[in-house]
């Protein structure tokens, strides 16, 4: 068992609460400085990594590349401007991966 | 398509033996497929939930949150939050699901320096917004579940590779491998029955040579 540190990755906006409950924060507003972050953060010793929505989408190579490893733990957050669907969208994939067919989501779509 | 072998009784055995090794294979690895799959249908049921769940509470968290923004300087707000009374460190195990290693998370808040009872909130209540205190709150929490989400969403991404993983391998052992062996041992089968024959033949012939000649 070994102690890890978690991350907020994201606009200002979205991160500043997260800071109050013990979470470091790295803002990050553009795409450029998100990736740079991003690969800071997976070779130091984190464990857990919340990335906005927004930033993860232009970020899709990265972090595909981080889930195939057992951590660190990549996890979408909505926001401050609401969700864009994208971690939904992520666990509709990974059932049609595993299964080839979405049977989660069928009823809505 | 069959593999070449040369058709002997000799080859007949092995291939009997690795067709029947193959077989043993494909049920075990068909045993592990379906049981994955169910373990993965159970996470991603709790993936599913509390990721609806989080996404409201954070985006009301956030919304929240720029009000406060909204009402406050900006100076006074990261003064606010400068200074974090919380430390988290987080604990994880790896834990065993079908021979997948998945992380398994254990978090501890440490109060910082301030001593023991301190709140969550870092500031003086006296120039910040009663908004900031609510979306505090509400993201500690939820803290617990961010967590958890963290560590379902992580287990059944593992799965999901683990899952294409072995079903690639059960469908090539059942559509490949398989009917290959069974092909295989079918034309030694034929080969060698063929030519026990043609020895037959050859021997009768031989004997109405034999006797015509006496």
């Amino acid at each position: 068992m070994s102690t890890y540190k978690i991350a907020v990755v994201g606009d200002n906006d979205s991160i500043l609460g997260f800071k109050t409950i013990g979470i470091d924060t790295y803002p990050a507003s553009d795409a450029q400085t998100g990736l740079s972050i991003l690969k800071k953060l997976a070779g130091e010793n984190y464990g857990v990594i919340f990335i906005t929505e927004e930033l993860a989408a232009e970020l899709e190579d990265v972090i595909k590349e981080l889930n195939k490893r057992i951590l660190p733990a990549v996890v979408l957050i909505p926001n401050s401007k609401g969700t864009l669907g994208l971690g939904m969208r992520r666990i509709k994939d990974n059932v049609e991966k595993a299964i080839g067919a979405d049977i989660l989501f069928r009823k809505e779509g | 398509m069959e593999i070449r072998v040369n058709p002997t009784r000799m080859e007949l055995n092995r291939l009997k033996k690795r067709l029947k090794m193959a077989e043993r294979g494909h049920k075990l690895l068909k045993d592990k497929r379906d049981e994955l799959i169910r373990q993965f249908l159970i996470l991603v049921r709790k993936n599913k939930e509390l990721r609806e769940h989080i996404e409201k509470e954070l985006s009301a968290a956030f919304a929240k949150f720029l009000l406060a923004r909204a009402v406050m300087p900006a100076e006074t707000m990261e003064e606010a939050l400068m200074y974090p009374t919380r430390r988290l460190s987080l604990q994880i195990t790896k834990q065993n699901i079908m021979s997948v290693y998945a992380p398994k998370m254990q978090w501890d808040e440490e109060e910082a320096a301030e001593g023991e009872g301190a709140s969550i909130y870092p500031y003086g209540f006296a120039d910040t917004s009663a908004e900031l205190d609510t979306s505090i709150e509400t993201l500690s929490g939820i803290l617990p579940s961010l967590l958890e989400l963290a560590e379902v969403e992580k287990s059944v991404q593992l799965l999901a590779e683990e899952i294409e993983k072995t079903r690639r391998r059960v469908n090539a052992l059942e559509y490949v491998l398989i009917p290959k062996l069974q092909e295989t041992s079918r034309y030694i089968t034929m080969k060698l029955d063929e030519n026990e024959r043609g020895a037959l033949t050859r021997l009768m012939k031989i004997k109405d040579v034999v006797r015509s000649k006496m």
